[in-house]
């Protein structure tokens, strides 16, 4: 047991600490490209030699952001331009910025404006993504990309490179399923703040080390036995559901997170890249698989299907709709999912958060309420 | 021998009017009719549901009426008991309590048999669209334009974007039992090219001084703009309005109905529950707004097909922030503003997201003064006529002191 709480201990504390992960990347020379949120092909910087490094954004107060963004868009927005501007991201090759919301459309332009020494390059992915002509222009995107991390790094990035690059993030996409499965299978084991710091570690180290880490620590999970657990068990779902706020009153209210369907948490992992002769294909593939997710187009909403049947198949308690502030595609899917999660019998709650926040006591009473009513 | 009058010519502006009317009343007589119809995102390329023949309304266009006419804000504390936040675009938020509520004082449209989606203007069309396609299970089809990440849109999005057209063409012809014809595509191509050209040479004449016309008109004519550029029609309405701006520079005479003491450009989507105000301010300080990005906006211009798709990718917000503010520079330059007013849109995250940026560039560009308020397109809570009117104030008050020193160094 102490190994195993060794092992999140130092997760935990990546997590919560990612500035030391930089520092230590660029004080071993090597080449750093940040990620925004969501979905970079990180296999694309991988493959050119240089390492991925996600920024989620940080719970503060952003100021220097302000002169950019107006007070009504998000704070994982605020946050990644505040530390930009303030020159925490210094040392950064480049930044990676997705177009998959309205905010992160905006970014493109502030970046460029705001933080000159750090090059942006844009992430553009078809949203109507199943289809074949979906794929290609997704897949066209990336090769674009694989030329600019190429001319960065200084170096060639093969297709070659790229289908290791590949097989090295399956590897990893495997291990976190078997994290999760463990996970799954012992509630009470890991806190909810534990297995959020599981998770969100990935965005700040290497990805073998990463890998290593998650085999470890399931295999000393699985040396735990899979009791019965009494309080209240939840699934989480929305866009990042990290906030230190929250985290602590899920542990402190004893919740298990049984599953969950966060985009930053287990919808990264679900789904290997498929394995296919071109890798940029498969690499366009994956975000055609990609389900539950509010910034990618799902016409159907599987996404509440997709909820309901994580819910019943957990034998979660009830459903947490952890919806970040300012969110428009969370707070779209919210009128829906509420009301399938409510025809399905499932119990629900949405709590708001947002990184400028200092304040959780609603969120506290909210959250004991809910819990004392799924007793 | 009796004496022949020609008939009196109708003025444009109520032409558009009426074109914009028999577009919604013709989706009314297809509906009765039992035919299909649909709603339309109002950047959906208008040339397939024209050449089609099928009928299409728009909710943005609703939402905007509704607001003009004062039932904003109730439409919108409804789709909030649904559960919408407020933080929401308003229009969409209209569109879900009507979606619902079926009626609406203010404007009723036709009720969809399927939904047309176009991202190219922002994503929050996507969300808005799936939610409406759940609520009322319908088909939907939606044509993604993706954020250029160039100056120019290149071949990858042309491909994606002409693959997407075949896509929906066979969808709604399999919905509607209607067909596509080339020939058709052809016609509606030409009229949609002769409607953006006049539409262009209309707003063009603001270059003169004074503008020939109240700035405000382009809210009001940018309905047709949106709904009938495919149509002989909308394109004879549009040049109607050109001949009339025209004479208009010819006898010294204007739509602003008041001395035009300061030209501005105007930055965003109109307060629509606030239009009466936020004109009637600028009027009594003697501004017209004689640049926005509308012009270029409900203009595309296309040689080919392929242009046509490119044509789709240029509209604001869909562009690079350079392209962005070429648009807005050119159109201040070509028609010498004094200043320039942007409105923090609370709905839009998409236009908001780079204005505080767009507004700096404008202003050391254009070497202009520059005011920015807060508003909304739809929801009137976010608009304070205080606030409003102290920017304004503000503005007027630097621009007429750049104007005595420029008046003072000519002597």
């Amino acid at each position: 047991m102490d190994n195993l709480r060794e092992k999140l201990a130092a997760l935990q504390a990546i997590a919560g600490n990612p500035a030391a992960q930089l520092e230590k990347f660029l004080s071993e020379g090597r080449k750093v490209v940040g990620c925004m949120p969501y979905f970079c092909p990180e296999e694309l910087v991988y493959a050119s030699g240089m390492v991925p490094f996600g920024l989620t954004g940080e719970e503060m107060q952003a100021s220097e952001a302000k002169r950019y963004w107006p007070a009504f868009i998000c704070s994982v927005m605020q946050t990644v331009l505040e530390l930009g501007l303030r020159g925490r991201y210094d040392g950064l090759t480049a930044v990676m910025i997705p177009a998959l919301c309205d905010a992160l459309k905006g970014m493109d332009g502030n970046w460029r404006r705001g933080v000159k020494k750090i090059p942006a390059i844009p992430v553009v992915q078809a949203q109507n993504r199943k289809t074949e002509a979906g794929l290609e222009f997704t897949a066209s995107q990336y090769r674009k990309i694989r030329s600019r991390l190429a001319e960065l790094a200084g170096r060639e990035v093969t297709d070659a490179a790229v289908a290791g690059a590949v097989s090295v993030y399956n590897d990893r996409r495997a291990a976190m399923r078997g994290f999760m499965a463990a996970s799954a299978a012992r509630p009470g084991l890991l806190k909810p703040s534990q297995r959020s710091a599981v998770f969100k570690s990935a965005f700040f180290m290497d990805v073998n080390e990463h890998a290593a880490a998650l085999r470890e620590l399931t295999a000393l999970m699985e040396e735990q036995p899979a009791a019965e657990y009494r309080g209240p068990k939840l699934v989480t779902s929305g866009i990042m559901a990290d906030n230190s706020g929250l985290l602590g009153i899920l542990d402190d209210c004893g919740v298990a997170v049984v599953d969950d369907e966060v985009t930053n948490e287990s919808l990264r992992y679900r789904t290997d890249i498929p394995v296919t002769e071109d890798p940029f294909k498969g690499m366009a593939l994956l975000l055609g698989e990609i389900e539950g997710c509010s910034v990618l187009y799902d016409p159907g909403k599987n996404r509440g299907r997709m909820l309901i049947d994580l819910a019943k198949k957990s034998g979660a308690d009830g459903v947490l709709l952890v919806q970040t502030k300012f969110c428009d595609p969370e707070e779209y899917d919210y009128v829906p999912l509420r009301r399938m999660l409510e025809e399905a019998g499932i119990r629900n709650l949405m709590v708001e958060i947002d990184l400028q926040t200092t304040e959780n006591e609603q969120t506290r009473t909210a959250v004991e309420a809910f819990c004392e009513s799924l007793r | 021998m009796t004496q022949s009058t020609a008939p009196e010519r109708k003025p444009a502006k109520v032409l558009l009017r009426e074109i914009a009317d028999k577009a919604t009343q013709d989706a009314w007589d297809a509906k009765n009719r039992g035919e299909k119809i649909g709603w339309s995102a109002s950047n959906f390329p208008q040339e397939i549901t024209t050449t089609l023949g099928i009928p299409v309304v728009y909710p943005e266009n609703q939402g905007a009426a509704i607001s003009a006419k004062g039932g904003g804000r109730r439409m919108c504390e409804y789709a909030e008991g649904m559960g919408y936040s407020p933080d929401l675009c308003s229009y969409s938020r209209i569109n879900f309590s009507y979606a619902e509520l079926k009626e609406c004082p203010e404007l009723n449209i036709p009720q969809p048999d399927f939904l047309l989606c176009c991202n190219n203007i922002c994503n929050c069309m996507i969300k808005w669209y799936e939610n409406l396609a759940l609520q009322m299970d319908i088909p939907l089809f939606l044509i993604d334009i993706p954020r250029l990440d160039a100056y120019e849109c290149d071949s990858d999005r042309i491909r994606y974007i002409r693959a997407q057209f075949d896509d929906c063409i066979a969808g709604l012809e399999a919905l509607t039992g209607k067909k596509w014809s080339e020939e058709k595509f052809r016609e509606v191509m030409a009229n949609s090219q002769r409607s953006s050209k006049a539409w262009l040479k209309a707003v063009d004449y603001a270059k003169y001084t004074p503008s020939p016309f109240s700035g405000f008109d382009i809210f009001n004519n940018m309905a047709v703009a949106c709904v009938a550029r495919g149509v002989p029609e909308g394109a004879e309405a549009f040049e109607l309005l050109a001949q009339e701006y025209e004479e208009n520079v010819k006898n010294g005479t204007s739509t602003f109905k008041a001395t035009e003491e300061y030209r501005v450009l105007f930055e965003g989507i109109a307060c629509w529950a606030n239009l009466s105000y936020t004109f009637k301010t600028l009027k009594n300080f003697g501004v017209n707004v004689t640049a926005s990005v509308y012009g270029p906006a409900f203009s595309f211009l296309y040689d080919n097909v392929d242009e046509l798709m490119a044509a789709y990718s240029y509209v604001p917000n869909c562009n690079v922030f350079e392209r962005e503010v070429e648009m807005r520079v050119r159109e201040a330059v070509k028609n010498g503003v004094d200043g320039a007013i942007f409105h923090m849109n609370r709905s839009c995250k998409r236009w908001s997201g780079n204005l505080y940026e767009m507004e700096r560039v404008l202003r050391e560009e254009l070497g202009i003064p520059t005011v920015v308020f807060d508003g909304d397109q739809s929801d009137p809570r976010a608009f304070s006529e205080a606030q409003y009117l102290t920017r304004i104030q503000g503005l007027v008050e630097i621009m007429a002191e750049n104007k005595r020193r420029k008046e003072a160094s000519h002597g």
